[in-house]
């Protein structure tokens, strides 16, 4: 791989205690986050992560209740303090910045939306979108007229005098984008920034996002406990246990070969037709008779929709109109039952 | 023969003990039943107590010599505490006095339009400000006027300065847990001393005459609520909006004067109203000690016995007691930190 990451972990571990290196001892010896609760009454919130995040890419961070997400992305902007690790930024470690340094990195280079939204209540839906501007120490008019562009882009246009408890929860987390948005920064850090909202507004926001990513190409770490939002949004999916990570990689890779029974319990029960994309299932050209052609990027439901369900016909797969490969409904079915279910009849 | 001679003997202090001299200073109850008529009568089994011992030893000391070390110690450090105290408090007086000086020399008919604006301006509700405006002329009306004036002074110079002091305070105590560990017990005991034995040592320290005296009686009383909500308050700001001014590069200074502070406003603004009501508490039972104010009446209406000066005076402080209470009610409920109500 020839592209510097963005932002990269290394051997980043963290654990919740009084005697945090002690414990790391025993934890580097093998000691389980169970027994270390248990024996030695300290959390161990992260164990040796080794992620890099490339740039303009949406990284999510996938796992479930506990398994440390909000830990790992507090430590990007040193929310949280490691116990032992690198975080490199740019290439430049966040652990050795200065107070200074660090807050000049918080205000130009990484924003962040919160799960609660964390809009200042007593401040008009403006003033929150300005405040990273103000605390930059930015003039009125700049301030003004950055918050009222990102309002605008988000859908909010209108709504700028009103304040964050006059709003639904869809349109706070509006506001929260804005706010992200207007410090324009690279990185963007997102713990499970959708999860308070319904379905609906979920979808929409998640729409909204990609649209912006389409745009604006920023390096965006996303948090998650949820493997449709996951599939949709990321281009590298990390999957954490436990505070470590079980497996990384380009997510259609990991849905057809989960690595553990963790990952294969998870993404037993999703829908793969929406999910997998030509792209995972086609295989070199070899035939000439061709039902029709499609495109990578499409998903295998429409593909099912289009066969009506025959599973004897071929088409053509091509990418910006040149032909990359076949697909067979053959595979395309196969594709669709998970490994789970296969070994287990 | 005393209770517990045998006990020396038996212990074979009877030589440190000393000889039993007839001189040694009698002890209270001795004198008591001297006084009485009859020779003290030793109970069957008398409470081990310092007077009981030192009947039978003499080199133990008497109760009295108890009270009478503490006295001596507190006029030893006398002083050096007034060398010390006495300037940084000198201010206080002045305030005081030049309150007291501003109430009284503004004539009436300014003073009350004054009072009225201030309560609509701060409460901005009709009912309230018609409230106090009747109140004042009530209190007029009876002549009372005056003293109410004085109380509100002291009032109005013992809150401000309470706030001013308090506010800090109580943020340095929710920054540190350390802090507020050592400073809570202080302000246990600031509220559960009974208000009369703050004046004591007071009395001691600087002179009856001097306004600070009951100045710094007050301040001591009413400043722990301001001082605790503050801390509250600030404790209670969402964690989760503090997060975020950090995750946006706020400085602690930023962070607390735009997000702190505004968030923890309505609690402060609460213990501001306890700080007034505690004040006034004060401010009656400090005219022991020379403040002026109605308190002065209802003091001469049990001292003697003049049933209706003391009524008067009474109703007039609970007049100004709901009159203050209301207005910084109502000012506190005007601020809406979260415009929820829109
Ligand atoms: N300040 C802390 N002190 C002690 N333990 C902590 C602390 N913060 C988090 N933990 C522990 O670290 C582990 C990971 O917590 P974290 O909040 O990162 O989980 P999460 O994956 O974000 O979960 P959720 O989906 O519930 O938000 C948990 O076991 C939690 O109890
Ligand atoms: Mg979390």
């Amino acid at each position: 791989m020839t592209k510097t990451p963005k932002v990269s972990l290394r051997g980043l571990y963290k654990i919740f205690g009084a005697d945090d290196q002690a414990a790391l001892e025993h934890v580097k010896a093998g000691l389980s986050k169970d027994d270390l609760l248990a024996q030695h009454k300290h959390v161990l919130g992260l164990q040796d992560i080794n992620v890099d995040m490339q740039a303009g890419e949406i990284t999510v961070v996938m796992g479930l209740s506990g398994s440390g997400k909000s830990t790992l992305i507090r430590h990007l902007n040193r929310l949280i303090e490691p116990t032992a690790g690198e975080i490199l930024v740019d290439g430049e470690d966040v652990r050795k910045l200065s107070e200074d340094g660090l807050r000049e990195i918080r205000q130009t280079r990484m924003s962040m939306v919160f799960q609660k939204f964390a809009l200042l209540p007593h401040r008009t839906v403006k003033q929150n979108a300005a405040m990273s501007l103000k605390v930059r120490g930015m003039d009125e008019a700049t301030q003004d007229a950055e918050a009222m562009k990102w309002l605008e882009r988000v859908g909010l246009g209108g709504y700028e005098n009103h304040y964050p408890a006059q709003l639904s929860g869809g349109m706070q987390q509006r506001v929260g984008i804005a706010r992200a948005l207007t410090a324009n920064t690279d990185i963007m850090l997102m713990d499970e920034a959708f999860s308070a909202l319904d379905p609906l507004i979920r979808t929409d926001m998640q729409n909204l996002l990609l649209e912006l990513q389409d745009e604006l190409h920023k390096s965006i770490v996303f948090i998650t406990h949820d493997l449709d939002e996951a599939l949709k949004l990321a281009d590298h999916l990390v999957i954490l246990k436990d505070g470590a990570v079980v497996q990384q990689g380009e997510p259609q890779g990991i849905l057809l070969n989960p690595a553990d029974p963790y990952i294969e319990d998870f993404v037993s029960d999703i829908n793969r037709a929406r999910v997998l994309r030509v792209q995972s299932v086609m295989q070199p050209i070899t035939g000439t008779e061709f039902a029709g052609d499609v495109d990578i990027r499409d998903n295998l439901e429409s593909l099912i929709g289009r066969s009506e369900g025959d599973t004897t016909l071929h088409y053509r797969v091509t990418e910006n109109g040149e032909p990359v490969g076949e697909l067979n409904m053959r595979d395309l079915v196969k594709a669709l039952v998970p490994r789970l279910s296969s070994t287990k009849s | 023969m005393a209770f517990y001679d045998g006990l020396f003997k038996t212990f074979g202090m009877s030589n440190w003990c000393g000889e039993k001299s007839s001189d040694a200073p009698m002890s209270m109850a001795d004198l008591l039943a001297k006084s009485s008529g009859k020779e003290a009568e030793g109970e069957f089994f008398p409470f081990p107590s310092l007077d009981n011992l030192s009947e039978s030893c003499s080199s133990i000391i008497q109760s009295r010599d108890v009270t009478k070390g503490i006295e001596n110690g507190f006029l030893a450090a006398k002083p050096a505490l007034k060398n010390v105290l006495d300037p940084i408090t000198q201010p206080l007086s002045w305030m005081l006095d030049g309150a007291l000086w501003l109430f009284a020399s503004t004539p009436w008919f300014i003073m009350v339009p004054i009072l009225v604006a201030i309560s609509w301006f701060a409460s901005k509700s009709k009912p309230v400000t018609i409230f106090v405006l009747i109140s004042i002329m009530l209190l007029g009306l009876v002549d009372h006027y005056d003293v109410a004036m004085q109380t509100l002074s002291i009032i109005f110079v013992c809150t401000s300065i309470s706030v001013m002091l308090g506010v800090p305070v109580g943020i340095a105590m929710s920054k540190s847990d350390r802090l507020q560990r050592s400073v809570v017990p202080i302000l246990d005991l600031l509220q559960t001393l009974p208000t009369f034995v703050y004046l004591i040592p007071l009395i001691f320290l600087f002179s009856v005459t001097e306004s600070k005296l009951y100045g710094i009686a007050i301040i001591l009383y009413a400043i722990v609520p301001v001082i605790r909500l503050t801390d509250l308050g600030i404790r209670l700001v969402d964690k989760d909006v503090i997060e975020a001014a950090n995750a946006f590069g706020m400085t602690s200074r930023q962070r607390l004067t735009g997000v702190e502070l505004p968030l923890a406003l309505p609690n402060i603004m609460a213990g501001i109203n306890q700080t007034i009501m505690m004040s006034l508490a004060m401010v009656v039972i400090a005219s022991l000690v020379s403040a002026p104010g109605l308190g002065v009446n209802v003091l001469r209406g049990i001292r003697n016995l003049e049933l209706g000066v003391g009524i008067v005076a009474g109703i007039g402080i609970v007049l100004l007691a709901v009159i203050l209470d209301r207005v910084s009610k109502a000012a506190l409920s005007r601020v809406d930190m979260t415009h929820m109500k829109h």
